[in-house]
């Protein structure tokens, strides 16, 4: 039996999305072969690796994810600058925890005045994620949407029920989205229909919702797996977005994460090389080093 | 590859004399497609049938057994490339690389601390699995010694690693009982190795240059009736280890290509100078495929993450991991005793009583079935609600069961507080911490009967 490698073509391909603008703008996506298949497909575009920044100094971090911020965790701007010249950030994720309608409450107004700061600071793409409080989020993110037009950001969560303001917002400023549908590959499809009746598919990145090793990761992992092969293997164009996971969050409120610098760097950076091997093209990072590390091992 | 049942009928007699204890061969045909029956139940098989459809049969990924007993590792027989198309099925090995520039005392002392690498979490045990000792000396007395030493020391499955093909079998011959696996039988030791592979009884692990080069060994070895293999395809780092790892699956999967079809090895040591990097690589090669990794780590925070890891990954995706729905008494409680409640998830219910025990406060915990969902997505798909709780209550008999009434939930779950306070006006219901691991701090500072 003679042996030929056995490589598998896809006739099509995830979309290419562009976040950002100018020179420093970024693209993910775009590929037409499972992650780091660089032997069988093209792969123009290398994961994003963002790094998280919150509009509010952290509460009960452990010492280690805290230390790298330690000078600017009260303020979002030098936290910005920080990841991008110091830590080698090409994109970063805004958080506006201070929304939370459980917190702080803070209004649209004062979180789009943060981002807006924030924007002048840096020049790499920004994600600005809500708290995933649908009422609150709409009114958060069309404010961050139209003081910042013409950004292109990348706003979410998106959810099924507020989905439809915020995309119109998105659209008539010129952002992305995340489409958010909760660890069901149908949700995800149905959600992007829905979307895609009035805005460009190719402006809409997607998420599953994530988890943190050790606490559902294998869910994750598994659904990101097959929404990549439904896109590419089945051809499905609804299912050929990006996908985009919020790892950081997840495995830094982990027990283990906490009980050592070590371990949570590994318990971050082994959770974010299982999204990507899955097929996530873009991940929220916290420490610099879990970022480091991924980059590291999966550039070619 | 898989064969239907239609195939296979028309290589049976036909005759359905029933004697297979199926009513026709038709149906016999069926039952050995799906594994509920064995070619032997058939008495009226041609023997060259038989054989033809034995290999057609066979798993396409060989199962290979290193060591012996109770900590031999098992790998292979995996029939997937996903886990969301089944589940995998034989977890990766983790080795741990020892030199044997290493003196005696240093070796006896890693291997202490690798048996101290073992860790409970949801009532499993994980671990490292394996030793590897490499004869980087160069000296042939000094790796048998050490090889002498170590499997005197440990139970665990030895890989003896020496490009000196004497040296190599020298060692096996010490432990050849303990089936240790030899490396590298290569292109070039092949013909020498084969006589001593038979004679010791241990399984190979071939190395080849390329795949080209590694069929060429495995069909050789084959020929020779050796097929306790495990393949190194010798990649130099992560994106090679999944380019050969993931050819090598399908070339035995998808093509039912034999010389590929056996369980695999990767050495991230060699791969990555920093240990973070190894570690990270490890957990990678675990996803796609690799049968056996050879690290060089013995941190318990670099080793645990990849352990949780492999125990992930492994998990049967086709049925969330549960526990029985009942009220677990720990540490003894009686009627002052503290109420939790949370979800017959496994991961729940280990994480909760852990955390109490812990605390050091008796307490009951109700754990209510939910067909082993999490907190959260069970109250979203209505299995964990006001309702279905308040009916847990009722059924266990909880209010007979302490003098209070007072209830503390997960903090994650907001929403099912309104939801209790309706369904339970007799009862306090009180948010817990969204964190398991702050239960302790929370019973201590909070908890008055
Ligand atoms: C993995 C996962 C799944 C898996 C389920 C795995 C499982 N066995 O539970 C699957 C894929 C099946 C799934 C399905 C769904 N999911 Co889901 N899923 C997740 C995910 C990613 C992780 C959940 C997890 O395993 N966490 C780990 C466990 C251990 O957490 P936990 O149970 O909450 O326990 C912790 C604490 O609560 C605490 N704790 C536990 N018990 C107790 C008790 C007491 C007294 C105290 C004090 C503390 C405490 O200790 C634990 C550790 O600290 C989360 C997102 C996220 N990151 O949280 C979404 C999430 C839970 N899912 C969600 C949803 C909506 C669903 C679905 C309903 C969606 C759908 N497609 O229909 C389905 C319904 C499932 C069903 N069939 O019934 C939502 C829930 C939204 C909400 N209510 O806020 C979430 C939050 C995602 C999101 N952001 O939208 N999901
Ligand atoms: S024993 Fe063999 S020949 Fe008889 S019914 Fe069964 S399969 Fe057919």
């Amino acid at each position: 039996m003679a042996y030929e490698a056995p490589l598998e073509k896809y006739p099509v391909k995830i979309r290419e999305v562009i976040l950002g603008g100018g020179e420093k703008a970024r693209k993910i996506g775009g590929e037409n072969a499972l992650p780091l298949h660089f032997f069988e497909g093209s792969l123009p575009n290398p994961p994003g690796l963002a790094l998280e920044v919150l509009d509010t100094r952290p509460e009960n971090w452990a010492p280690w994810i805290l230390e790298p911020f330690e000078d600017v965790a009260s303020d979002p701007m030098s936290w910005a600058k920080k990841c991008v010249e110091e830590f080698g950030a090409e994109i970063l994720c805004l958080r506006l925890l201070s929304t939370d309608p459980a917190g702080k409450d803070a209004s649209p107004g004062e979180a789009a005045k943060t981002v807006e700061q924030v924007v002048k600071a840096v020049d790499v793409p920004l994600v600005v994620l809500g708290t995933g409080d649908e009422e609150k989020d709409s009114q958060v993110l069309i404010e961050v949407a139209r003081v910042c037009s013409g950004k292109n950001f990348l706003l979410g969560p998106v959810l099924k029920g507020n989905y439809q303001e915020i995309a119109q917002a998105a659209l008539e400023h010129g952002h992305c989205i995340v489409a958010q549908a909760s660890m069901d590959a149908n949700l995800t499809k149905e959600l992007n229909i829905a979307l895609c009746k009035f805005f460009p598919p190719e402006r809409i990145v997607v998420d599953p919702t994530s988890s943190a090793l050790g606490y559902g990761m294998e869910y994750t992992f598994s659904i990101i797996e097959s929404i990549k092969l439904f896109g590419l293997a089945d051809r499905d164009n609804m299912m050929q977005m990006p996908v985009f996971a919020d790892v950081g969050i997840e495995c830094w409120r982990t027990k283990e994460a906490k009980e050592s610098r070590d371990q949570g760097v590994l318990w971050e950076a082994t959770t974010g090389i299982t999204f990507l091997l899955a097929g996530a093209n873009l991940l929220v990072l916290r420490h610099p080093e879990a970022l480091r590390l991924i980059k590291k091992i999966t550039t070619p | 590859m898989a064969l239907k049942g239609a195939d296979i009928m028309k290589k049976l007699p036909k005759t359905n004399c029933k004697e297979c204890g199926c009513a026709t061969c038709f149906a016999f045909a069926m039952k050995l497609a799906t594994g509920g029956a064995k070619l032997d139940d058939c008495p009226y098989l041609d023997p060259e049938v038989r054989t033809e459809l034995e290999s057609a049969m066979a798993p396409p990924v060989k199962l290979v057994t290193v060591g012996t007993g109770e900590e031999a590792l098992v790998i292979g027989e995996e029939e997937v490339m996903f886990r969301h198309e089944k589940t995998f099925f034989h977890e990766p090995g983790l080795a741990v690389l020892v030199s044997d520039r290493e003196g005696e005392p240093e070796v006896e002392e890693i291997i202490a601390r690798i048996h101290e690498l073992r860790f409970e979490r949801i009532g499993h045990t994980l671990r490292v699995n394996l030793l590897a000792l490499s004869n980087e000396s160069g000296d042939r007395d000094t790796f048998v010694a050490r090889v002498g030493k170590a499997s005197k020391a440990t139970d665990l499955p030895l890989i003896l690693i020496s490009g000196d093909t004497d040296t190599l079998f020298s060692a096996a011959a010490l432990c050849a009982d303990r089936r240790p696996l030899v490396y590298p039988i290569t292109a070039e030791n092949v013909s020498a190795a084969i006589p001593k592979i038979k004679e010791l009884g241990v399984p190979a692990g071939v190395k080849g240059e390329s795949l080209d080069e590694v069929i060429s060994v495995t069909s050789q070895l084959k020929d020779a009736g050796i097929e306790q293999c495990v393949i190194d395809p010798g990649s130099k780092d992560l994106l090679e280890g999944i380019r050969d790892q993931t050819l090598i699956r399908r070339a035995a999967l998808k093509k039912g290509f034999r010389p590929l079809g056996y369980p695999t090895m990767a050495f991230p040591c060699f791969m990555y100078q920093d240990k973070f990097e190894e570690a990270l690589a490890a957990a990678a090669l675990m996803i796609r495929y690799t049968g056996i990794v050879v690290t060089s780590l013995t941190e318990k925070d670099l080793v645990f993450p990849l352990l949780v890891h492999r125990f992930n990954i492994y998990s049967d995706p086709r049925r969330p991991m549960t526990v029985e729905e009942k009220v677990y008494e720990i540490s003894h409680p009686d009627e002052n005793s503290p109420v939790l409640i949370s979800t017959n998830y496994a991961l729940d219910f280990f994480i909760v009583s852990g955390a109490i025990e812990e605390a050091n406060i008796p307490a009951f915990l109700c754990i209510k079935d939910t067909g082993g969902i999490g907190v959260l997505a069970a109250w979203t798909s209505g299995k964990f609600t006001g309702e279905a709780i308040a009916d847990f209550l009722a059924k266990f008999e909880v209010e007979s069961r302490v003098k209070h009434r007072k209830l503390i939930i997960p903090g994650v779950a907001k929403k099912l507080k309104e939801e209790l306070e309706e369904e339970l006006p007799s009862w306090e219901i009180i948010l817990g911490p969204s964190e398991a691991s702050d239960i302790p701090k929370f019973l201590s500072e909070k908890w008055k009967a």
